[in-house]
C-alpha cells in the first residue's frame, strides 16, 4: 500500500515535472527568438505573455460572448447531427430498403471534408449563424450515422432471435435490443462526431464570424495579438476536452452494463 | 396461486412432426439439412434429440421454434401449423442470448412486459421463477456477473415466465464443464417435475440423453433422417446414480453403435436453429 502510494506520487511528479519543462524550453525559445531555419520561434508569445493574455481575457466581458456563441453552435449543430445521423443509422441498419434508398447519396457525400463545404453554405444559407452551424452539423454527422450503423449491424442476431422467441415485436426489440446493443458504438460515433465537429466549428468561424473562439483567434492574429492567438488555441482545447469528458461521463451512464464487466464476485 | 399451479398445462404442447423436410443455403450451396423427419411427441414428454455434429438436430429445434421454415412436410404444435417464433415455443442456445444490459429480473421480465403486464406484476413474476430456478439471491446482477451455468438457468428461467408449451433446448449445457452440467441435468429434471411442459432437448452427449429422456430420437448424419426411436425406461424422480444400472451401459452401448455408423468420415460443421451461422459466443 505505502510502495504503491509512493510509487503512485513519484510518478504524479515525474508527470508535472515533464511539463514544467516542456513550458520552460518553449520560453527559452521564445525569448531567445530561436530561428531552426525550418521553424522560427522569432513571432511566437512567451508562455508568460500568453498568460497575461489569457488573465486580460479573463476579465473582459467579450470572453462570455465568445465561448457561448461557440458553445451555441456546437450545441444546434452537434445535437441535430446526434439526431439524424441515430435515426438515420438505425433505419439503414435495420432496413434494407432504407440502406438502398439512403446510403448511396450519403456515401457520396461522406468523403467530402466538412471544411470543403464552407463556401457552399455560405451562399446556401441565409446567415452566416447558419452556414456555421451547418457546417459543425456535417462535421458531426457522418462519424455518429456510420457508427450508429456498424453497432446495429452487429448486435448478435441470436438476441433478437431470443426476443422474437420471447413475444417482442419489431418496434419492441428495435427498443430494447437494438438501441442499447448499438449503444456502446453509438457512444464511440457520438465521442468521434464531438471532436470533428469542434474542429469544424473553428475553421468555420475563422472565415465568418462574429464571434466566438475560432474567431476570436483569427482575430488575434490579424491584429497581430500573438498572445492571444495561443490562449485562443488553449481555449479551444479545453472547450473541446470539457465536452469529450462530459459526453464520455453521460456515455458511462446510459450504459451502465459495460462498466459492470468482469465485477463477479 | 403458487408458480407451479400457473405454470402447469399438461394438456398443451403437442408436437406432430410429418415429413418434414428443411432446406439450408442458397443456389448450389443449398443442401438438405433435415430429410423426410416424421415424429409424434405427446404433451409434457421430454425428448432428447441426439446425433453427430452437423446432422439437422438444432435445424429441426429451429423449425419448431419458428426460425427456420420447412421446404416441405407439415409442423404442427397442438394442431396448428408453426408460423414464426412465439413464446408458446420458447428456446435456449448453447450459450446463453441473455440482454446485457438487462439485470437477471429485467431479463425473466422482457416476456411478461412484451404482453404488456405492468412493472410490478412482471417483476414479481420474474422474482418467482428466478426462485424456482434457485436464483433469487442473484436476480439484480447483470448476465456478465453471472456463472456460466447461472446465466443458463436466467435463460430457462426468461422461457419458463411464458409459461410455453415447448421447451426447446439446443445443447444447453454443452458449454459448461462436467460437474456444472451434472447439477444443471438435475436442476432441469427438478424444474420439469414441477413445471411440465414439453421439451425438447437437442444434445450429441448419450449420457445426458439416457439421464434426462422418456425417449431418445437418433439422427443420421446429412441429410439429417431419424434412425431410431429409444424409450428410456428409468423411474422418475431419477437420480445420477442410474449411470451404474446395467441396464444404462446397455442403452449407452447401444447408442454408441448407432452414432458409429457414418458413411463418410468428414465430422460436418455445427449447424445452429437459426440457420447457418453457427451458434457460438463472440469471443470463440
Amino acid at each position: 500500500m505505502a510502495l504503491t502510494a509512493h510509487s503512485g506520487a513519484s510518478r504524479w511528479i515525474l508527470r508535472l515535472v515533464s511539463i514544467a519543462a516542456c513550458l520552460l524550453v518553449w520560453q527559452a525559445a521564445a525569448r531567445l527568438r530561436l530561428n531552426l531555419g525550418v521553424v522560427t520561434f522569432a513571432n511566437v508569445p512567451a508562455p508568460t505573455d500568453v498568460l497575461e493574455a489569457a488573465i486580460a481575457l479573463a476579465q473582459s466581458p467579450k470572453l462570455l460572448d465568445h465561448v457561448t456563441s461557440s458553445l451555441g453552435r456546437v450545441g444546434m449543430g452537434y445535437g441535430i447531427a446526434a439526431v439524424v445521423g441515430i435515426a438515420l443509422g438505425l433505419a439503414v441498419g435495420r432496413s434494407r430498403r432504407a440502406e438502398d434508398v439512403l446510403l448511396p447519396p450519403l456515401e457520396i457525400l461522406r468523403p467530402i471534408p466538412a471544411v470543403a463545404w464552407i463556401p457552399l453554405a455560405v451562399l446556401m444559407f441565409p446567415s452566416s449563424e447558419a452556414s456555421m452551424i451547418y457546417i459543425t452539423f456535417i462535421g458531426a454527422l457522418f462519424p455518429i450515422l456510420l457508427n450508429t450503423i456498424h453497432g446495429v449491424e452487429n448486435v448478435d442476431p441470436r438476441l433478437i432471435a431470443s426476443a422474437q422467441s420471447l413475444g417482442g415485436t419489431r418496434g419492441a426489440i428495435l427498443r430494447e435490443v437494438i438501441l442499447p446493443g448499438a449503444a456502446p458504438s453509438i457512444v464511440t460515433g457520438l465521442a468521434i462526431g464531438m471532436g470533428t465537429s469542434w474542429f469544424c466549428l473553428v475553421t468555420a468561424e475563422m472565415i465568418s464570424g462574429q464571434f466566438g473562439i475560432g474567431y476570436y483567434t483569427w482575430e488575434s492574429y490579424t491584429l497581430q495579438n500573438y498572445p492571444d492567438i495561443v490562449v485562443g488555441m488553449v481555449l479551444i482545447g479545453l472547450l473541446g476536452m470539457g465536452s469529450s469528458v462530459l459526453l464520455r461521463a453521460i456515455g458511462t451512464r446510459l450504459t451502465p452494463w459495460h462498466s459492470a464487466a468482469g465485477a463477479r464476485r | 396461486m403458487s408458480g407451479r399451479e400457473r405454470l402447469a398445462r399438461p394438456e398443451l404442447g403437442r408436437i406432430e412432426a410429418v415429413n418434414v423436410s428443411i432446406r439450408l443455403g442458397q443456389g448450389a450451396h443449398a443442401f438438405e439439412a433435415v430429410q423426410d423427419v416424421s415424429i409424434a411427441v405427446e404433451p409434457g414428454e421430454l425428448v432428447c434429440l441426439i446425433g453427430p455434429s452437423g446432422c439437422g438436430k438444432s435445424t429441426l429445434l429451429g423449425a419448431l421454434a419458428g426460425h427456420i421454415a420447412p421446404a416441405s412436410g407439415r409442423l404442427l404444435v397442438d394442431g396448428a401449423p408453426v408460423k414464426g417464433p412465439h413464446p408458446d415455443r420458447g428456446i435456449v442456445f448453447q450459450h446463453h442470448t441473455l440482454f446485457p444490459w438487462k439485470s437477471a429480473r429485467d431479463n425473466v421480465a422482457f416476456g411478461p412486459k412484451m404482453r404488456g403486464v405492468g412493472k410490478a406484476d412482471r417483476r414479481r413474476q420474474a422474482g418467482e421463477i428466478l426462485e424456482l430456478v434457485g436464483l433469487g439471491d442473484f436476480a439484480d446482477r447483470y448476465p456478465k456477473q453471472l456463472s456460466g451455468g447461472m446465466q443458463q438457468r436466467v435463460e430457462i428461467a426468461r422461457v419458463l415466465v411464458n409459461r410455453p408449451r415447448l421447451l426447446l433446448m439446443d445443447e444447453p449445457f454443452g458449454a459448461l464443464d462436467a460437474l456444472t452440467r451434472m447439477m444443471m441435468q438435475e436442476l432441469l429434471l427438478d424444474i420439469w417435475s414441477r413445471v411440465r411442459t414439453t421439451v425438447v432437448f437437442v444434445t450429441h452427449d448419450i449420457d445426458e440423453a439416457l439421464f434426462l429422456a422418456d425417449r431418445i430420437i437418433v439422427m443420421t448424419p446429412r441429410p439429417g433422417r431419424i434412425l431410431e426411436e429409444i424409450r428410456v425406461p428409468f423411474e422418475r424422480p431419477r437420480a445420477t446414480d442410474i449411470v451404474a444400472a446395467p441396464e444404462f451401459g446397455t442403452l449407452k452401448r447401444h447408442c454408441l453403435e448407432l452414432l458409429r455408423v457414418r458413411p463418410d468420415g468428414a465430422p460436418l460443421p455445427r449447424l445452429s436453429p437459426l440457420g447457418f451461422e453457427a451458434d457460438h459466443a463472440p469471443s470463440s
